[in-house]
């Protein structure tokens, strides 16, 4: 790692670590501290034409990106390449899956951004870390969808297994690859920053939604009773939260 | 047998003048917001009308309550639980806010800084969704006595249930008013529906709440209610829905709606009920029986084995001396003049109508009936199809006799009165509509002369607990000290502040009041409870 400049330690290290140091803390703090604001922050109300297509595709198409990165990044080519999968199969599935995820997602987010940005209802219900991650979120899509479509399908390809994939799995084994991802292309380079750049913003935007998911519907009692159990009664003024929000008296 | 008590309501239509001041108190007391605008916990329709949101009765397009499947099994009416996980991303029978109104205020500051002109300057409406201009097109009384009705009531569900052809003309039209809030059911769909489980009934007396830390916004409540009496509040992202006034009720009061009602028509008291039967009550075959299999849930609190077994199971001595004394026992089931608000949807509603005598004897004179000559107005009754049948669509699930019964008993107690004053021999007895003597004098001092303290027979929670249910529901500061509520000492994002709101129990021989300290925070004193 002798050729890493400063600033490539910086943003491809540091940056980052304290990205994920914010995710994790940021969703500890938020959870134990803003139960109220934690809301898929639903806009149904004020608009469902828009909605009933662009939220669903957009979810669905979501999870097969998610599903797609699992594969893609997390697990090492040479498990794939031990499976017997040759790289061209590979190659091939990743573009053809990615490009429908690809298509559904940019359909889904070209009506709930149309839709956020030019119905005044939703509109005036985004806050401004929303409008942030929102955005973020959009980079983060475009550029991935750029890399899949434009690279992996028209293009002549990219090999990301072996630049992107080590820097970022080296993250979290430690030591992180920083030679691979500085010299990735620059479209790679931005879907990965605006990709820790939403991490950072997660835990404090509308996206701790995710976290939430219900399956545990699927099991439980319909009809839910609770009653009288003891429990010591709350710090004045914090709602039961453990952390008393700075400036308030009470 | 698992015995638990439920607070419940009557109200008595004959005496409702659509004034709205329940709606409006309510409002003042819980959704006077920003992002509860459109809400009403509590409001009065004109009926025969769309309702709010409009036409929230029609399941087939809503698909609100339960139904039975095939095999004659208890489902919620929007799919099984699956289905609705799928189609968390959309929910496909969540009323807009068209449906209800888009709320608005109004650009007063334009009185002030409008330039000097001839003409007195004039507010406009302003929508509170975009603070654009707008024109408002529906809301929450619309149809306020019959408003529109040659157009739009008979799009009424009720009406379009209806055999006959129903005609609006002057002549043969009929009104009455149906103040509605949540009914606190015994087998509420809205907890159904909840994903996240927010949603539940409080064992004690049976209110249901929304917790609002659990709730996830993922709005099923609000679909899977058939009264619609869940709402979506469009600034936190979280259901609301009402909450019988529960710090009042747990202090012995009745609920805001019922204190300020002008007509005195509300009655609040205990019913004990047989929680192993709810289930197979609501999943009764045929929907026209729903009325008769939630009366057979309900317990006689005169019965002495009913009320040894409820000791036993904890439920408080003087709770059980309440159950004996309510009003709403005795009108659902004792008087029987009291139906539930549309048992179709299963949900076994807990607040009772006593139908409207009124729109059925102004038909009668109309018809030239007289009014004070009870065997006209029993053929009458017998003899109607409009309005009977439309009650019966709402209270009965269009089954008639019912209905007829209890505006016979109505009729009769009128009838037995009026005689009494004017010193005749009334034309009917008790006995003709299945009532003693006895019955008869409790049903009239009931509906007519019932003070504050019958109609409202509320046992004031366990003071001893009343540290725990605040607890539980998170109010030890106060249910509106939340981001977006104005208990937020003043640093609400509405910028309002109502003061705190503090709970301190009774001793003996201090006087029932409430009061501000020297910090100006609101105490409300306790009835009850070992000091
Ligand atoms: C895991 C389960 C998830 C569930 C159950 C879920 C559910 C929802 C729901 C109910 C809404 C509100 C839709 C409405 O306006 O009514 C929503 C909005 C949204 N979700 Fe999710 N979501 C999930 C995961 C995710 C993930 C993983 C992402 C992105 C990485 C995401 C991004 C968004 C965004 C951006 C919106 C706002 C859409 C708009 O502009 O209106 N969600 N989600
Ligand atoms: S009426 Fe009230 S308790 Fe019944 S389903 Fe609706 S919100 Fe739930
Ligand atoms: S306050 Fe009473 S009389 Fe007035 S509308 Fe409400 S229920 Fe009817």
């Amino acid at each position: 790692m002798s050729d890493v400049t400063g600033f490539q330690l910086l943003w491809w290290v540091i940056l980052p670590y304290l990205a994920l140091a914010t995710f994790v803390i940021g969703h500890v703090w938020r959870y134990r501290y803003d139960q109220f604001g934690w809301t898929s922050r639903s806009t149904q109300l004020q608009e469902k034409r828009l909605l009933k297509w662009g939220g669903p595709i957009f979810h669905y198409g979501t999870f097969a990106a998610i599903a797609g990165h699992v594969i893609g990044i997390l697990i090492p080519a040479r498990w794939t390449a031990a499976l017997g999968i040759p790289e061209t199969a590979y190659r091939w599935f990743s573009a053809g899956a990615g490009t429908l995820a690809a298509v559904l997602i940019i359909v889904g987010v070209g009506v709930l951004a149309g839709r956020r940005l030019f119905v005044a209802r939703v509109r005036a219900t985004t806050s401004p870390v929303d409008w942030v991650a929102l955005v973020l979120l959009a980079v983060v899509i475009v550029m991935g969808i750029a890399e899949t479509v434009g690279v992996g399908l028209l293009g002549h390809g990219y090999d990301y297994r072996q630049s992107v994939s080590l820097w970022f799995r080296g993250l979290f084994a430690g030591h992180p690859d920083v030679h691979a991802i500085a010299h990735a292309p620059f479209l790679y380079q931005l879907h990965a920053t605006a990709a820790w750049a939403v991490i950072a913003v997660w835990p404090f935007s509308r996206l701790v939604h995710a976290w939430s998911a219900p399956v545990w519907y699927l099991w439980r009692p319909f009809v839910v009773y609770r009653s009288r159990v003891a429990a010591r009664p709350n710090e004045p003024g914090t709602s039961g939260r453990r952390w008393r929000k700075i400036g308030v008296h009470y | 047998m698992r015995i638990m008590a439920q607070v419940c309501m009557v109200m008595n239509l004959d005496k409702c003048i659509g004034c709205h001041t329940c709606s409006v108190t309510c409002k003042q007391t819980w959704t006077n917001r920003p992002g509860t605008e459109y809400v009403y916990f509590n409001n009065v329709e004109t009926k025969p009308g769309l309702g709010y949101p409009a036409r929230y009765e029609d399941q087939e397009q809503w698909k609100g309550g339960w139904r039975l499947d095939r095999k004659g099994r208890l489902t919620l009416k929007s799919g099984s639980r699956a289905r609705r996980l799928l189609s968390i991303f959309y929910n496909p029978n969540l009323p807009t806010i068209e449906d209800y109104h888009e709320p608005f205020s109004y650009d007063y500051a334009h009185l002030i800084t409008a330039p000097a002109g001839t003409n007195a300057p004039s507010v406009s409406m302003r929508s509170a969704l975009t603070g654009r201009e707008m024109n408002p097109t529906w809301g929450a009384n619309w149809e306020d006595d019959l408003a529109g009705a040659p157009a739009r009531a008979l799009d009424d569900p009720n009406i379009v249930a209806m055999q006959e052809k129903v005609k609006l003309d002057f002549e043969s039209v009929f009104m009455f008013y149906l103040p509605r809030i949540c009914e606190h059911c015994l087998n509420p769909s809205c907890v159904a529906s909840c994903p996240s489980g927010a949603m539940y009934k409080r064992e004690e007396d049976g209110i249901v709440l929304v917790d609002q830390d659990g709730c996830r916004g993922w709005r099923f409540c609000v679909s899977g209610c058939p009264y619609k009496k869940v709402y979506f509040n469009h600034r936190t992202g979280k259901a609301e829905k009402c909450t019988l006034c529960f710090p009042r009720i747990e202090a012995g009061l009745p609920t805001i709606c019922s204190e300020s009602c002008v007509g005195r028509l509300r009655y609040l008291g205990l019913v004990l009920y047989d929680a192993d039967r709810v289930l197979s009550a609501a999943a009764t075959p045929d929907s026209t029986d729903l009325y008769e299999a939630q009366l057979g849930v309900f317990l006689d609190p005169a019965d002495p084995e009913v009320v040894a077994e409820a000791e036993r199971q904890g439920i408080p001595h003087d709770w059980l001396v309440a159950a004996r004394r309510s009003p709403a026992y005795a009108l659902i089931a004792r008087h029987r003049v009291a139906l539930p608000l549309h048992p179709e949807y299963r949900t076994l509603p807990m607040v009772w109508y006593v139908p409207p005598l009124s729109p059925v004897t102004d038909v009668t004179a109309a018809a030239g009936y007289d009014e004070s000559d009870p065997d006209a107005v029993f053929a009458a009754i017998d003899a109607l199809r409009i309005p009977v049948e439309y009650l019966a669509n709402l209270f009965t699930a269009g089954k008639v006799g019912p209905v007829r019964d209890a505006l016979r008993r109505l009729a009769m107690v009128r009838a037995v009165m009026r005689a009494h004053q004017l010193g005749q021999h009334p034309a009917v007895e008790p006995a003709d509509v299945g009532l003693s003597d006895d019955d008869a004098d409790d049903l009239f001092r009931l509906l007519a002369i019932a003070r504050y303290e019958d109609r409202y027979v509320v046992p004031p929670a366990h003071a001893e607990n009343a540290g725990r249910l605040l607890a539980q529901h998170d109010l030890s500061g106060c249910s509106l000290e939340t981001e977006g509520g104005p208990g937020m000492g003043g640093d609400g994002p509405s910028g309002y502040d109502a003061g705190v709101f503090h709970l301190t129990r009774r001793d003996a021989d201090e006087p029932a009041v409430t009061g501000r300290d020297q910090r100006g925070r609101l105490h409300l004193r306790v009835d009850g409870g070992p000091a």
